[in-house]
């Protein structure tokens, strides 16, 4: 790929890739990158757009999101807050060890 | 072809309340159709006991005369709703023990109506993609020319297939930048994107919150406009959900369109669309000319640049949205020593090569130092997109476009991200504009397969939708059934 259409080098996709938390094996590292710049870099057509005086978009429906009151409207429910989890130990989460 | 597959969803609804047959029967034709046509690929999941026990209780509704409007009507759902205790994967690995313990809004609203679950219906993983192909458990094939194995499109390739194949009656789809429509034009059927904020996005696995919307693929408009019925309707469990009446659609199919304005873009006939599209698509022209509506040129500047806004704005909320799969709450861990390398390990192997691009596209936009460059400067030309749509709907009441650039391609065929990524380019736009969108199937190209056809509204304008759909739909007549099709 020539220098022009590098966006991203293989460093940076390692530091997205933690920012991500996603383990990319070093075989496909190549591959993902030149996947990445192609699409950057397709995506960088939106320069030639002149937005000077236009305010972002975040959302299309125009309507302020709706407020409620501050009550319990569901609760003791743990069984089934950790029936999919992969380990739990007397109503916690089990992840492994944080604090030596 | 059984008898009871020639029925849609309408003309079963009004058989199976004059007792011509009984949900029972009719879910059983179901589950044998599935099963000649389990070469497709199209079901995750079936749960037969469970449709049978729903089936019966329809019938005893029916005899009773209480039916409700879906009353033993069998339909399938895409893998992105969570459905009560049954596996829901979003066709990918990480998900794929995930059984939810709650229903997702519109498939409750679906079973309150009386509808009755068939299964899971296959999707590209986290609905990323457009041929169904990033599934975890392997693509679906598409029904039409069967020996040469099409994709049916994606991501709600599952449902496209399903329906056109006659496994499903119809089948619940989600759109974020074309997947109800691109699918539902590779197979010959009907699909509806309702304006974001008329269904209710809780329970539906998320991937991009500001696009993502429900919708229904069906064999007719009608059928389109009955299911819909059931699907929308506000929901405080969604803070995007629109607090709107919607009418009645039943009562919009036949209004007809005389004096309508109808809007021809200029910037969706480019170079690289199929011929026999475009013939297709002046032929739609002029039929809805001849039903009576006026046609006029239309112009949205900003049409190019979509894709390029789309490819920004939905990976960066995908990041976001996909976080919260780290092998912790719910669905797949792989053990490591300390919890980063957990998550890092769990996230590399559950999710898929698209999927992580994607993740790793988005990460990069909102990332310190390009926050500004792209997902800012996506969002502002997002918002010209839009302006775009409300000035030409000053002056039309529809736009009619074609549904895609080409008719289905061989699986495999696509290698490249960015080539696969063109073929949303009809549907990105109104996406983006969060405006209703329908494609139906209008005619086959050259070589037997369907070529479907767009209509776009104007915000909530879903009544409208339905009737100039219903008159192009009258005037194409497309009644070819798929040589895939259970028989």
């Amino acid at each position: 790929m020539s220098n022009k259409n590098t966006i991203v080098d293989i460093p940076t996709v390692n530091k997205i890739a933690r920012l991500s938390r996603l383990d990319i094996p070093e075989a496909s590292k190549q591959s993902l990158t030149n996947d990445l710049n192609n699409i950057l870099g397709f995506v960088a057509q939106l320069e030639e757009v002149d937005t000077s005086d236009v305010k972002p978009l975040a959302s299309v429906t125009g309507h302020r999101l709706p407020l409620r009151s501050d009550e319990v409207t569901d609760g003791n429910i743990e069984d089934l807050v950790l029936k999919n989890a992969p380990e739990s130990s007397s109503g916690f989460f089990v992840v492994p060890k944080v604090i030596e | 072809m059984s008898d009871l597959l020639k029925f849609d969803l309408l003309s079963a609804s009004i058989a199976l309340k004059n007792k011509e047959f009984s949900s029972l029967e009719l879910t059983n034709a179901y589950f044998e159709a599935i099963e000649k046509t389990s070469a497709l690929g199209a079901y995750l999941e079936i749960i037969k006991d469970h449709s049978m026990n729903m089936a019966k209780a329809s019938d005893k509704n029916i005899n009773n005369g209480t039916s409700r409007p879906l009353e033993g009507l069998p339909i399938g759902v895409k893998d992105m709703f969570c459905t009560k205790d049954i596996k829901t994967t979003a066709s990918s690995k990480i998900l794929e023990n995930f059984c939810p313990t709650y229903e997702s809004t519109v498939t409750q609203n679906l079973w309150d109506d009386g509808a009755v679950m068939l299964g899971k219906l296959s999707c590209d993983e986290f609905a990323m993609g457009s041929s169904n192909e990033t599934a975890a458990k392997g693509n679906v094939v598409n029904p039409w020319l069967k020996n040469s194995k099409m994709s049916p499109g994606g991501s709600s390739g599952g449902s496209a297939s399903a329906v056109a194949a006659r496994s499903a009656l119809a089948a619940t789809g989600t759109d974020t930048g074309g997947s109800i429509r691109q699918p539902a034009a590779f197979c010959g059927v009907t699909g509806l994107k309702p304006t974001y904020g008329r269904c209710s996005r809780w329970g539906i696995v998320a991937f991009s919150s500001s696009l993502d919307q429900a919708g229904p693929l069906t064999r007719t408009v009608s059928d389109a406009a009955l299911m819909l019925n059931s699907m929308a309707g506000y929901d405080k469990k969604d803070s995007t959900s629109a607090n709107l009446e919607m009418p009645d659609l039943m009562n919009y199919l036949d209004k007809g369109i005389k004096g309508k304005k109808i809007g021809i873009p200029k910037e969706y006939t480019q170079d690289g669309i199929s011929q026999d599209i475009v013939k297709f698509y002046e032929k739609s022209i002029n039929w809805l000319k001849e039903s009576g509506a006026e046609i006029l040129p239309v112009s949205l500047p900003h049409t190019k640049y979509a894709l390029p806004v789309y490819y920004i704005i939905a990976p960066a909320e995908a990041s976001s949205n996909l976080a919260r799969y780290d092998g912790v709450r719910y669905g797949k861990r792989n053990e490591a020593a300390s919890l980063d390398e957990m998550y890092e390990v769990t996230r590399g192997n559950g999710f898929g090569e698209e999927v992580k691009r994607r993740i790793m596209i988005g990460t990069y936009v909102l990332s310190s130092g390009y926050y500004d460059a792209y997902y800012l400067k996506a969002q502002k030309v997002r918002r010209l997109i839009k302006e775009d749509f409300d000035n030409v709907f000053e002056e039309v009441d529809y736009i009619l476009t074609p549904s895609t650039p080409t008719t289905s391609f061989e699986l495999g065929q696509k290698q490249d991200p960015l080539t696969m990524y063109l073929n949303d380019i009809f549907t990105v736009p109104a996406s983006l504009a969060g405006l209703p969108g329908i494609s139906l199937p209008v005619g086959l190209d050259k070589s037997g397969l369907p070529i479907g056809i767009q209509l776009i509204a104007n915000s909530f304008d879903e009544p409208g939708l339905i009737s100039t759909a219903r008159a192009l739909e009258r005037s194409a007549e497309f009644n070819f059934i798929p040589d895939g099709a259970a028989t």
